[in-house]
This record gives C-alpha cells, structure tokens and sequence, in this order.
C-alpha cells in the first residue's frame, strides 16, 4: 500500500499572536493510502476547509508536518506536490478560469508546458469522462452548477492526479447537480481507482467512503469506518451534523416498538432486517 | 393578505433579440397564513416567480394582486414601498447583502427605509438576533467578522426586521451544516405557526416541502403545472417524475416497507415519526389478526 | 437601452468574417482605421462606404440589427452633419431660408465627415461582432508578443483581460441580484435628491466589493493549485490559424489602399 498523503499531528492558527482564540486545525493526525476514499465531515468552522489548504501548500503548519507522496511539504517542492493533486472547490463559478469548458479544462495543462498535441487528447478525454464532452465550447454561465463542476473535475483529471480532493464541492449544487457530481467520482473511483478525499457535511455521501475523520472545532473526534463513525450516535448530532436516514428511522422503529436486530448504516439492511424480524417468522 | 397571480408572464430582455419568457400563464394564489412550498427542477422560474411578489419584477403580460395591490402588466407601477415593507425576501444566500459598519445598523436599516423610528428599529433589532439564536453582544461585532452561519442569521433577522405579513425564502439553508439547517427551517416554521406568518418557500428540499409545507406548487419550464397539499403531491410519482422531480426519502422508503408488506400503509407518510408511528399500528394489526 | 445596444457585443455565426483569423480581422481594423483619413473626394468616399457594405454583407449581420443597435451612436452623427451645415460657410448657397443659408462646402464637409465617422463605426463594430471577447484577446496576445522584449507584461495583461471577460456576466448578475436584495429591503436607488441617490448606492457597492474581492481570492486560490505561476513555460491551448481567407483579407486591403490613393486629390 503506498501512502499519497499524511498528516503528523498538524497545528495550524490563523491568529498564532492570539493564543486566546483556538487554533483553526488543532494536533491532528491520519493518512490516506492509494486507491482509498476518505471523507472528512465536521460542522461549519470546523477547520476542514483549512486542512485542504494546508494539503496543497496555501498555508503551511506551526506544528507537525504534511506529507505527500511520503515526502514533506516545504516551499521548494509545492509545485511537484501541487502537479500531483487535483482540487475541486465549493463555489463553482469561482473556480472556472477558462473562457469556455476546453479552455477551463485546458489551464492546467497549459500551466505545466503540455505540448499541444497532448493537451487537446487530454482534454478531451477527461472530459469524456465526467460526460460533458459534448459542452466543448460552452461558456460558464450557460452551464449548471452540477455542469461546472464536472468540468472543474475533469480540469483536475487532466493532469492525472494521483489525489482528487473535494472541498465541499456539491454544498452549493441542487439534489440533481448532487448527483451527478457523486455519480461521477463514484464512476471514476470504479474505473481508474482514483485516490479521493472528499469533505462535506451531507452524511449519505460520508456513507460512500472507506473512511471517515469527524472533525469537530479543529479536532480529529474519531476517525474510522463509516459504521463505526456513525455508531457514534448521539455525538454526531451534538457537534452539528445528523444520523443517515437509516440509522433515524431504526431509532424511530425501536422506540415504537417495532422489532429489529441491530443498528442500520444502509436502506437495504434496515429493510431486510425489517423482513426477517417481523414477517419471515 | 392573499398574493393572487393571474395569467402572469414573464420576460427577460424583452424586445431584444436576447429575450427569453421566462413564466407562461401562471395562475397561482397563496391564501393569507399558509406555508406555501414552491418546487421545481433548476431553470423552472422559481426564482422569477418570486420577485413577482413584492414587485421587484412587474409581469410582462397578466396581473399580480398583492393584498390591495394591483401590478398589472404594461402599467406603471408606483409607490411599491408598501408593498415590500409587507412582503419580506430572504434572497439566496443573503449574507451577501450585509453591508453596514454593525450588525446592530445593517437589521435596522431595513426597518428605518420603511419609516420606522431609531427607537424603535432598535428595539426590533434586539428582540430577532435572539429569535434567529445569536448572542447579544454580537450586535456590536461588524457583520463581516461572523462565520458563514452567523451571517446568514443576521441577513434574516434584518428582513424579519421590517416586520413582514408575508415572508418569502428562496433556499434559506443551502450551504449550512445539518444543524444549522434545521435550526433555521425550524424557527421559519415557529413563525409561521406563532404569529400567522404567511410563508412561501422555494427550495430544492422535497424533504423540506413535505415536511413544513400546507401547499405545494410545482414550476415546469416556466409553467405552475401543479399546486396542492403535500400529501396530494407526493402520491403520484410518476407525475413527478415528469417534471424531473424526485419523491421525498421518506416516501421512498415507505414505497420499499409497502412492497414488504405486499399492502399499501393506511396513508403517505410525510415524516419520519409519523411513518414509524404507521409502520408500528400495521405490524401490530397484522399480528393481531393472526 | 443598455439592453438594445450592440456596440461591444459577440453575436456568434458561421460567416465568412466571423470564420477569419483574429490577428488578420485586427490588423484589417486597425489599418483601415488609418486608411479612412486617406479619403477626400467623392470617389474615394464611395470606395469606403462600397467597402464597408461589402463587409457588412459578408458577415451577414442585419444591416436593420446593426443601425438599430448603434442608434444612439446615429444620433450622434447626424448632430455632427448638422453642425458643419451651420457652421461652414464656404462655396456656393444651395439653399437660402433667410435666417439659414446652406452653403455647398457645408454639405460636402458634413456629407464626408459623416461618412467617415460611419464607416469607423460599423467596422469596429463588426469586429466585435463577429470575434468573440477570448479571440480578440488572443489576437492581441500574440501580436503584442514582439513587445515582451521591452519586458512588457503581455501575457499577464491578456490573462487579465480574458478573465475580466469571463467575470462580466457573472459580476452583472451579482449586482443585479445585491440590488434586488437592497430594494427589498426598502432602499430606493431610482427616486429622491441627489444627495439621498448617492447615499443609496452605498448598500450596492459595498457588498458588490465585499463579493468581487472574495470571487477574486478564491479564483487566486484556484489557479496557484492548478500550478498557474506566470507566463513562463507555459504552453498555449488556443491556436491560432492563419488560412487563405486571412491572406485575401489583406490582399483585397492593399489595392483597397491603392485606390484610395489612386483616386485621391
Ligand atoms: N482566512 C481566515 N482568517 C482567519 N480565520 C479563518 C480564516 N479562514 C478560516 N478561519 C477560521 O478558521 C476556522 C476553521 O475554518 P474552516 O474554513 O477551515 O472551516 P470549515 O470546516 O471548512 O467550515 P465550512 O463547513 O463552513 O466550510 C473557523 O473558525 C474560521 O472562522
Ligand atoms: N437575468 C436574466 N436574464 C435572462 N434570463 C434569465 C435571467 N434570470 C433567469 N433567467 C432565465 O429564466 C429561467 C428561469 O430562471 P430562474 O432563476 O427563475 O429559475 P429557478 O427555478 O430559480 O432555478 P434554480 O433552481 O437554479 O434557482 C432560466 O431559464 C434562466 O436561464
Ligand atoms: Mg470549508
Ligand atoms: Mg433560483
């Protein structure tokens, strides 16, 4: 298993002068494998926002170390780390520099010297692979929100990332935009086996992940599998996030006496158990 | 005061070679007191239709009777100030309309616009940042020192400010955690249930609309093609499914508890609690028939 | 008003101009702009105004659109004419209505300058027209590159530019939205003194700042990950292509000139 990206119990403060105020990110820990899907989820000013600029060297630590591809961030190799990580922000008009979708897509590229032949086989590639290959001259504000930010994931995949990260990127979106954000990055971990860190306060996408950091006023709370995380219970609710669907209406089944098994993360296993435990008797 | 829309169409640009209608003939009337949820798929004028309610747009073609108001197509519409006085807007996003030096001048600067004295905008002022759930002293801070949440808290509290009979929400809570959600789309319903707030509510949400709502309107490609109860609404999936629009989880999954049970629940249940409350009687009946 | 003028606008199509190079529609616009004052006579007036239309037809753009669009602009002209009726008092009276003589170097002069003024007009509208804001850019781009010798920044100023593009539409929204917002709350930029107008901008700029300064950081933000540091090293997406049709362009642009001073006094 390759490490892409590790955290060695990390601090950051925005107001080190101020030791009174707490720090944005405080001694936090974890590390991300190749091939893996972490998610961070944690309440606003929870410090995730932080932690992705500290990743891609907007901001560096006061205490600890990041390292990516097992190699510490410093000044010297920010642009190699930064060819290596692709980035996918909340406001997606915000990050669309391009004029039209192939220039948008393009900017990477162009930023590292691609020579031209290969830029236009990436480009379109990878914007095959978020499906807007069709929207090749479209200006941003003829798109969706959900259509900026495929384009914005494709931009990041153009330049073979080894680590997508997602910052929130479908907190602006409608259920629809949503979805097709997820389905693509669902489609594309299936695919090329692509490295994600994903940070969001929707739970049922957290469900997706192999693993989740709960963050709560720049801690690390818990980190672990989904089930586990989400086992938490109660915790969750008091530091500003909610259960999955699932796992509310198991409680809500419990309380009004219908008979159930045990805990549920999924739709399916809480319908099933529903099966087994009251009419396959 | 009821808002009643007649034949109202809407164009942008119009008699450019850039125009483009966005509202087709849409009759809808929102009675006084109800919480009236407005859905529909992104681009179906939600947003359009909305600024027709206090006259921020005036219809192309067909009327829009605000109370006593008329705003009639072609007609110069003078004098609106009353009308937004008692029509509040939450726009999205609204904390990007804070601009004042304090929290305090920015909720009593709506309030002062209307005619209301210093005295008594303060006093406004100081009554809401409670009742949006911030802290006094925060008053004094610059709006632009808050988090996120604490200034979308504060933008609603200086619209409430103008001590709206209606209050219009186009998506109140996206971008908030889950928390923050609910403590918002809870204190618009308190609201509406403690002081007859009428409210109308444009949201992505059909979990929102399911829960909080007494009607529900549905925009298609500029038409209102729909307007009933929540439970009229949510019955019929394919009708939904044609504007591109999806049932609320819950519904979802009682569709799934039904096929289970091989027999339908007694009735749609449109919230959590009252779906375990259903599922539980069913069970307990079906067991005491055997 | 605004909404109705085209002057500055792209109206995309597949015509012959809009199909040139954007180099070659540049060099073609800024010369002839130099070429114009070349004419003094009739024929060579004609010869313009020929050209003109000529051009005009081939980027099929409506004519009724264009003069339409530039109305204010028209206004402007015809107040011009008028003033160099009244005010040249040279050659024969054509007309003589006792308290307005029209003399004949008037009507020349105001027929000429009109034309001119026109002429000028139209053309650089039709390069706007027909080229996208980003081309036009890129044009630009590449025919300043000789001028990064003197250690002008030109790849830096077109990214500007080509970014200041992109954020005119969303920027528009953005104030239209603020507006919306603050006239919701009551505040009336439309009615009132001066003084109370001037105080009701207020509550637009501020935020308007507040939201460009924050899209602005953020877009800083984007581009530094997506590794942007500059013009060095950097290769370009956008291609230019320079065809036949460029090459006609400015050869049909030459014996242009050539006539003009051919038939010239
Ligand atoms: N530029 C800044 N200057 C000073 N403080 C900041 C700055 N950015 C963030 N903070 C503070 O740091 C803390 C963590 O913020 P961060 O943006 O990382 O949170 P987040 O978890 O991403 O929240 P959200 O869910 O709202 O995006 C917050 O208390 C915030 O107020
Ligand atoms: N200022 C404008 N000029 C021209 N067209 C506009 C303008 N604003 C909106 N439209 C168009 O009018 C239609 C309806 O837009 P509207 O904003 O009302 O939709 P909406 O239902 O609110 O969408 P969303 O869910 O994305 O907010 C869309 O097709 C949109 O492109
Ligand atoms: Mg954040
Ligand atoms: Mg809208």
């Amino acid at each position: 298993m390759t490490e892409i990206l590790s955290f060695n119990n990390v601090s950051f403060s925005y107001t080190p002068d101020n030791p009174e105020l707490r720090n944005a990110v405080q001694d936090v820990s974890f590390s991300i494998n190749e091939g893996e899907w972490i998610a961070i989820v944690g309440h606003n000013g929870s410090g995730k926002s932080t932690m992705v600029k500290l990743v891609c060297g907007l901001l560096f630590p006061q205490d600890g170390e990041v390292r990516v591809m097992r190699n510490v961030l410093t000044e010297e190799n920010l642009w190699e780390v930064r060819s290596n990580i692709g980035m996918v922000f909340q406001n997606p008009d915000n990050q669309f520099v391009g004029a039209t979708v192939q220039d948008d897509v393009a900017f990477a590229l162009e930023n590292s010297g691609v020579p031209y032949t290969e830029m236009v086989d990436r480009v379109h590639s990878s914007l095959a692979q978020v499906k807007m290959d069709k929207f090749l001259n479209h200006e941003p504000h003829h798109l969706s929100g959900g259509q900026k930010q495929r384009v914005a994931i494709a931009g990041a995949l153009a330049m073979r990332p080894k680590l997508l990260i997602l910052d929130e990127a479908t907190s602006m979106l409608d259920p629809q935009g949503r979805d097709e954000v997820l389905k693509t990055v669902r489609a594309l971990r299936e695919e090329i086996g692509l490295t994600v860190l994903s940070i969001t306060h929707d739970v049922e996408e957290a469900l997706f992940a192999d693993r989740v950091l709960f963050m709560n006023n720049g801690q690390k709370y818990a980190e672990g599998t989904p089930s586990e995380i989400f086992s938490l219970g109660d915790k969750l609710v008091e530091f500003g996030l909610e259960l999955p669907f699932a796992m509310r209406m198991t409680k809500l089944f419990k309380d009004n006496g219908v008979l159930l098994e045990g805990q549920h993360m999924s739709e399916e296993e809480l319908v099933n158990d529903l099966w087994t435990s009251n009419f396959n008797k | 005061m009821d808002i009643k829309l007649q034949q109202v169409s809407y164009a942008y640009s119009k008699g450019t070679p850039f125009e483009k209608y966005a509202l087709f003939n849409v009759d809808l009337t929102i009675p006084h007191g109800t919480y009236q949820a407005i859905i529909g798929h992104t681009g179906s004028g939600k947003s359009t239709i909305l600024q027709h309610f206090n006259g921020l747009l005036k219809p192309s073609e067909g009327q829009v009777h605000i109370g006593e108001r008329v705003i009639v197509a072609g007609k110069k519409a003078k004098e609106l100030k009353p009308v937004r006085q008692k029509v509040g807007i939450v726009f999205q996003f609204p904390e990007h309309q804070l601009f004042e030096e304090t929290v305090l001048k920015d909720i009593m600067f709506g309030p002062m616009n209307f005619g209301v004295s210093e005295q008594v905008a303060e006093a406004r002022a100081r009554e809401l940042i409670k009742l949006v759930g911030l802290p006094e002293d925060i008053l004094n801070k610059s709006p632009f020192d808050l988090s996120g949440g604490q200034m979308r808290r504060v933008a609603i509290a200086g619209v409430l400010a103008m001590d709206p009979e209606v209050i219009v929400l186009d998506e109140p809570t996206a971008g908030l955690d889950p928390r923050g959600q609910k403590e918002i789309m809870d204190m618009f319903y308190n609201l509406h249930k403690e002081r007859g707030l009428t409210t109308i509510l444009v949201t992505h949400s059909m979990e929102d609309a399911a829960r909080y709502a007494d009607q529900i309107a549905i925009m298609h490609e500029g038409r209102c093609v729909l307007n009933g109860t929540p439970h009229e609404i949510f019955s019929d999936s394919d009708t939904l499914e044609k504007y591109r629009l999806e049932l609320p989880h819950i519904v979802r999954f009682q569709r799934k508890i039904e096929q289970l049970m091989k027999k339908p629940l007694s009735k749609i249940c449109l919230t959590e609690e009252e779906l375990a409350a259903e599922v539980a009687h069913a069970l307990r009946e079906g067991r005491d028939a055997k | 008003m605004m909404e109705k003028m085209i002057f500055g606008r792209y109206i995309p199509g597949e015509s012959f101009v809009h199909r040139l190079d954007p180099r070659s529609k540049l060099i073609f616009v800024f010369a002839f702009i130099l070429v114009v004052f070349l004419a003094n006579n009739i024929v060579t007036y004609a010869l313009l105004l020929a050209f003109t239309l000529l051009v005009i037809l081939m980027s099929r753009i409506r004519l009724y659109f264009l003069i339409n669009g530039l109305k204010p602009i028209i206004i402007l002209l015809v107040f011009t004419f008028f003033i160099h009726i009244l005010f040249t008092r040279e050659g024969d009276i054509l007309l003589d209505l006792g308290f307005l003589k029209v003399y004949e170097e008037g009507l020349r002069q105001g027929i000429f300058i009109s034309v001119r003024f026109l002429v000028l007009v139209f053309m650089t509208s039709i390069l706007t027209l027909t080229t996208s804001p980003i081309s036009i850019t890129d044009g630009i781009e590449v025919l300043l590159n000789p001028l990064k010798k003197i250690k002008l920044p030109v790849h830096e100023l077109a990214l500007m530019m080509s970014i200041a593009l992109r954020f005119i539409p969303t920027l528009m929204d953005e104030t239209d939205k603020i507006m919306k917002a603050q006239m919701a709350r009551g505040s009336d930029l439309s009615a009132g003194p001066l003084k109370e107008r001037i105080k009701a901008v207020v509550p637009l700029l501020v935020p308007l700042f507040v939201s460009a300064f924050k899209r602005a950081e953020d877009l800083a933000t984007a581009m530094e990950v997506r590794g942007y540091r500059g013009g060095e090293g950097r290769t370009r997406y956008r291609q230019l292509k320079w065809d036949w049709r460029d090459t006609l362009c400015l050869v049909v642009f030459v014996i242009m000139t050539a006539l003009l001073v051919f038939y010239r006094n």
